[in-house]
Formats: C-alpha cells, structure tokens, sequence
C-alpha cells in the first residue's frame, strides 16, 4: 500500500503580528510550522502504516525552506518526501495550488499507485478547506472530508470505512480506494520520534520536483493560475469591553438590579420579551 | 548505536562556534539542540562584537541578519525621581566600516549561524533534549543520553554549551550547583516600531544604530542594569538583576521592566510600539571567582554553561564564541597528533583560553561582583545623587553656584558616610582598575 500526505509549512498563527500601519501581516522573524491539521493527517496515515506495513510518501509545495518541514514528517516516520519547488509556483492561490499537488500526485502515482491520499481538513493560515477537495475532483477520486476516525481499510478488496463529522451528527461512509481523506483536528496525537528515525530524517536526500517533473501546465500555476485576488485587508476594530458589578443584599435584589440594567441598555430587550409574554398569554399557554 | 568524534549540546553562539570549526576541521560531529529550531529558546540584548564572529566566519558580515551597527553608545543613569544624567559617544571614526559592533536578533542569528554548521558538514538534530552525560568504566565522558527512545548516542568528546543553567554538568557532577548570587535574571521585550519612527527618534539613518546601556535605581536598589538598542523596524529594552536579589525584594522582573518602560527618558522613545516578543533568561554574572572545572576525560565546557560573561561590559557571545572556537580547535589538533581526548590532553583548551582576552577580562573583573554586591550604594544612592546634583547646578535660580556646590556634597554625605564614601571609590578603582 503506498499513502501521500500533503502538508504545509505555515507561519506559526499564534506568533503573527500585524503591522500596525499598513495593517500586512508581517512574516518576517515569524517561526514557521507544520499546519497543525496536517499532523493529524500524518499520524493517521502513520498507525495506516503501522498495521499495514504501508510506505508514505510527504509531499509539499512550497519555498526550499520547506525542507524542514518535510524532514519532520521524517523524523516521525514518513518514508520519503518530495518538495515541489519552483519560482512559477509561488503566489499560488487554493486552486493553483490543489493544482500543482494533483500533478505532483499523478507524477508519484504514475512511479508507485497511490490508495490513499490524506491532507488536514484545512490550513491555519488560510482556512479556506479546498485544497483537499480541489485535489480529489482534479484526480477524479472519492472525497471524505473532516474524516473523523478509520473505521476499516480492506486494500485486497478495496475500500475504506470511515466516520465523517457532518452537521448534527456523524456519517459512516463507505468508499472505494483510492480516495483523498482530509482529517479533523483532535482524532490524534502526533506521536514522539525515537533517535534512529531523527538520525534518518536528518540524513535522507530529499527529492525536489520542479514544474518538469510533475508536467505543469504553466497558465494553471502560481500567480498566474490564481484567479483569488484580495480585495482589501482590515483588522477587526476592537471592540471596547467594560465590565459592571452589580451589587445587592440579596440574590433576587441582584438579580433585579442585573434585569434592570440590562433592558435600561437594551429596551428592544424588553419590548421583545413583553412581545412574545404577550403573545404566550394569548395562545394560553400552560406548564 | 551511533559513534561520532565529537557531540556539541546546545546550538547558542558556543555551540555553533564549536560545531562550526570541528566540522570545517573535518571531524564527524552532531550536534543536538532541545530548541524547536536553533535560537527559539535564546535571548540576548542583543550586541554582536564582529571581532569574535570575523575569527570563525571571516565573511560574516556577507550574509548574516545583522540588525544595526552601533553608531552611537549612551550611557544612562536613571533614578527613580525621574532624572536621566548620561553621556553619548558618537564618533566618525569608530562608525567605519568594517563595523566593529551591530545589533542582532538572537532567533534569527542562530538560525543562519545553524545553517553554516550544517553546510560545514555537522549533523544538527533539534528538538531533542539531552538527558545525561553517558560514562565509561573509568568515569570517563563517552557520550550523551537523550530523551528519545533508543536515544544514547556514543562520542569522543562531548562539549557542553548548554547555556547559563549548566544542568549537564551539575547531573554528571562535573561542577557545583550554579549559586543564585552569581546568576542575574533579565527580562525583555521586542517592540515594533516603524523604521521611519526609530530613525527620527534616535536620529539616526541608514543602517546605524544606537545602543543605551542603563544603571541607576531603576533596579530598586538591586544590583543590575538596562538596556535600549534599536534594530532595523523594533527595539529591544530589557533590564536584569541579581537573582538572589529579587528574591529578596520580592520585585517580578516584569515590574522592574514596566518602570524602566515608564521612565520619562525611555518612554517617549518607546511610545506607541507594539510588543512583539516577550522573553526571560539567565546570566551568570559570578565572573573569574565562580568558573567551573573547564574540561575533563572526554569533556569540556563552553559559553555560559562555563560562566563566561564580563557583566561589567555586558559581553557574554562573543566569549561565548571564543571559547567554543577554542574547544574544537584544541580537539583538531589532538586528533591531527592522534592523541586521545583525555583531561591530561584537554588542558591544551584552559591554556587556550588563559591566552586570551577571555581569561584576561574576566580575571581583570574578578572582584567586581562581590563588590556590587555589597556595595548597593554604587547602584542605588550614587545615581540619586548625581541626578540631584545636576538638577541643583542646571538650576538658575539666583542662589551661587558654590553654594549648590556644597549642598550636594552634603547631601552626599548624609547618604553614606564620608569613609564610606572614600571606601567605595577605592573598592571601584581596584575593582575596574
Ligand atoms: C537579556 C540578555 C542580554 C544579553 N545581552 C548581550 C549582549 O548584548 N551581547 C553579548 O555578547 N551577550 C549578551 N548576553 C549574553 C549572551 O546571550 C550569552 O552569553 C550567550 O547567549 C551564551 O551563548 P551560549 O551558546 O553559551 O548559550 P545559549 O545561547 O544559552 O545557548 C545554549 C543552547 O543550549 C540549548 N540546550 C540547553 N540545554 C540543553 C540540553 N540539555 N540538550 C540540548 N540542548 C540544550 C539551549 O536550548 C540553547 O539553544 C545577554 C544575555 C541576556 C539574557
């Protein structure tokens, strides 16, 4: 069996600024990490492996400083990574991007077929969710998204069975192989890597694509293929938050006092309460 | 299990140094960092004196993330009364190119310095603790313990430049607890300004820059100092005192950075910056008095985990750098003469480092700390009084100047009696001298 797992390196969300006059995020000295969706990909991909003996293949498109990332993915395990690299690619949006993987990917399926490919269920850094599915429509496989657990994985006959967190409750889905899976957050803990596997990963030659490799397509990458213009950055005005202590003798008193000051500051409030008493009274309602 | 000539611990400037020249020597070399990546976990003003860097990277200057080069230096003495007395040193001639002293931002310094080690050809794994020195049959130092699994790794040599703590050496009982009245506990904050804004402010353009150095009772009477240094779009300013100090004052070093932020002189120059980094370290300040056992069977230490810091000029990287320079270069020549590394062979690094500014600055300072601490009037009441006495005499306020003149000395002497006073002046002549 043989998984890919597409990753990104991304600027670490927590550690951002904006910049306080031009209001441009300012990536500059920002530490970059993996996507932290990404990493439950992996790990999935990696028990996969445990069981299976499956071999995993890291992919990313990104800048040679991506490298790191990739030897990460290494050092827990993965097999081999391949960075796609190339000035073409950058300036990319989700569809250029889906793009440039789905090529990467069919590159790599062509050398060695793929049953599964995985991804996070999106990046921090954009939060948009399309990559995945961008590249399940452009290989024309199945899609699972914001998949939950495995429930099965038969490759002999073919299929996989998982659970997908959908809207008021979960689905089980049955699907078959090869399908791209994007994985919710929290469904696993990325695990620790022994020293052998961090000599491995320190050492290994890792593969770098360019647009040759994977046969690009150059009206459909970079900026070129991004139609996703941003149209204006703002920050969020802050909002001034005061807080108010509401003293009384007795619970009730406070409680009314509570009451009291919040339809004197919003008396549609009120006037919505008394409304809908008012209309209670009316049909006759009774506990 | 793997085997290599030399593991480095600690990729801070000593342990770069170190890895740098080792690998550039041709010896197989690993290097582990805990740090994320190189310098995530490492804080420092920060001033980078070329010289040490020029002697193990001589074209630095090429590609490394320099900030500024200091242009001007300034010396503050601040009191709690708001007064500001100082002196400015701004020279053509020391402003030259190539330029003697910059400012740099420690994450990203070590960040490129990592990358020279790497292209030197060590191996440097991150993210990876070591846990304890492994020992042979004799007590010898044969190599490292991390904390992953099948994690001892085998080495000629270890060299530890695990920074201030010096947790390494202490477990293997290489050394002393480092004592909390030779460690000093700083604090500091990057803060965003535009560059346009840092240049007026500091009247300054181009790359220049400017470096405060700050003492007075901004440390409540602790012994310590500040600092203020611009970088290209942020400035750095950070205060740090005696650790056993602030344990006794019960003072948060986040206290006595708000008041040095809030001081009249300093907060103007800050206002309206945005913080983008909040960080705290040790540094050992004990000086000549309170250097370790510096090398062993198969063992030698480096940079701050060795004490290496001249408090008295706030340098601590580039010894740091030195002394790591100097480890791997007596190593070379051991393994070039085909000798074994053992502590009889390893005191060729002590002498090393007796032949140099090293030793020499630090033994210069030897009774420096002790006297400060002390001596909190050097800090504290000195300052004060100079404060006062420069706002009696800029006074114009019809009274003669000879009069002034004599209430400040008198003022003086009600602070510390007049042999006190002679007592300290001779205890900071031989100390400095
Ligand atoms: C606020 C402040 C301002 C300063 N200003 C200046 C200045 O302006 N100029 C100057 O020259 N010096 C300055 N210094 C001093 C300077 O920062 C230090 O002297 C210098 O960083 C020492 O380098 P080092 O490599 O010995 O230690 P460090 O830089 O502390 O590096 C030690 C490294 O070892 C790693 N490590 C520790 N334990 C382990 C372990 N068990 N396993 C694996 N890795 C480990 C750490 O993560 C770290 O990366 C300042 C210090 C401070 C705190």
């Amino acid at each position: 069996m043989h998984i890919a797992v597409c990753i990104k390196q991304v600027p670490d969300s927590a550690q951002i600024r904006v910049h306080p006059v031009t209001n441009t995020i300012m990536r500059q000295g920002v530490p970059t990490i993996i996507n932290p969706y990404d990493l439950f990909a992996l790990e999935e991909a990696l028990r996969i492996k445990d069981e299976t003996g499956a071999r995993i293949t890291v992919l990313t498109m990104g800048p040679p400083q991506a490298e790191e990332a990739l030897r990460k993915c290494l050092s827990f395990g993965a097999d081999d990574a391949i960075l796609i690299t190339d000035k073409v690619f950058s300036g990319a949006d989700t569809l250029a991007t889906s793009y440039v993987l789905a090529a990467a990917l069919k590159a790599l399926d062509a050398q060695d077929p793929l049953d599964l490919i995985f991804t996070g269920k999106q990046t921090i850094d954009g939060d948009t969710a399309q990559v995945g599915p961008g590249i399940a429509i452009r290989l024309g496989h199945q899609l699972l998204t914001y998949v939950s657990k495995i429930r099965e994985l038969d490759p002999a006959n073919r299929h996989i069975v998982v659970e997908r967190r959908a809207e008021g409750g979960v689905q089980v889905l049955r699907s078959a192989l090869p399908a791209v899976v994007t994985m919710l957050e929290g469904t696993n803990e990325i695990r620790f890597a022994g020293m052998p596997d961090m000599f491995r990963a320190a050492r290994q030659e890792l593969k770098r694509w360019n647009r040759d490799d994977i046969a690009a397509d150059l009206t459909q990458v970079g900026l070129k293929g991004s139609p996703t213009v941003v149209a204006q950055v703002f920050g969020p005005k802050p909002k001034a938050i005061k807080a108010l202590r509401i003293e009384g003798d007795t619970p009730e008193a406070i409680a009314e006092a509570f009451i009291d000051k919040l339809f004197t500051d919003f008396p549609q409030l009120e006037a919505a309460l008394l409304e809908h008493l008012d209309q209670l009274g009316q049909q006759g309602v009774t506990q | 299990m793997e085997k290599f000539d030399v593991i480095v611990v600690g990729a801070g400037p000593s342990g770069n140094a170190a890895a740098y020249t080792l690998a550039k020597g041709g010896l197989k070399v690993l290097q582990l960092e805990r740090g994320e990546s190189p310098g995530t976990k490492n804080v420092q003003g920060a001033i980078l004196y070329a010289d040490a860097l020029e002697r193990i990277i001589p074209d630095f200057r090429d590609s490394a993330p320099l900030e500024r080069h200091v242009a001007e230096q300034r010396m503050w003495l601040l009191d709690e009364n708001q007064s500001c007395t100082g002196a400015t040193y701004r020279d053509a001639r020391f402003s030259q190119e190539p330029y003697n002293r910059y400012t740099i931002l420690r994450a990203r310094f070590d960040r490129w310095f990592s990358e020279k080690v790497k292209a030197a050809g060590a191996l440097v794994i991150c993210e990876t603790t070591v846990k304890e020195l492994l020992r042979g049959d004799q007590g010898e130092v044969i190599g490292v313990r991390t904390e992953r699994a099948e994690g001892d790794i085998l080495a000629d040599c270890v060299i530890l430049a695990d920074g201030a703590n010096a947790l390494l050496g202490e477990r293997a009982r290489l050394r002393p607890k480092v004592r909390a009245d030779d460690m000093a506990l700083a604090v500091k904050e990057v803060l965003f300004l535009p560059k346009e804004t840092i240049e007026a402010r500091f009247n300054i353009a181009g790359t220049q820059g400017v470096v405060i150095e700050i003492a007075g009772n901004i440390t409540h009477g602790m012994v310590g100092t500040g600092f203020l240094y611009t970088n290209k779009d942020s400035v750095s300013v950070g205060i740090g005192c005696m650790l056993s100090d602030m344990k006794k004052q019960s003072l948060t070093p986040y206290q006595l950075l708000e008041g040095l932020k809030q001081h009249p002189s300093v907060k103007p120059l800050i206002e309206g910056a945005e913080m983008k980094e909040y960080s705290a370290h040790l540094i050992p300040e004990g000086g000549y008095k309170a250097l370790p056992q510096l090398y062993g069977d198969g063992w030698m230490v480096v940079g701050d985990s060795a004490g290496f810091v001249n408090a008295v000029h706030r340098e601590g990287s580039n010894l740091a750098m030195t002394s790591g320079r100097f480890a791997a270069e007596t190593l070379i020549e051991l393994q070039q003469a085909g000798k074994p590394f053992t502590s009889g062979n390893l005191a060729a690094y002590k002498a090393r480092l007796d032949g140099s500014f090293v030793m020499a600055d630090l033994k210069k300072y030897e009774e420096v700390p002790a006297l400060l601490h002390d001596n909190p009037h050097i800090l504290g009441t000195y300052p004060r009084v100079l404060g006062d006495a420069a706002r009696a005499i800029l006074t114009v306020d019809g009274q003669p100047k000879r009069d002034k003149q004599k209430q400040v000395l008198a003022e003086l002497k009600g602070k510390r009696s007049l042999l006190g006073l002679l007592g300290d002046a001779y205890k900071f002549w031989r100390a400095f001298r």
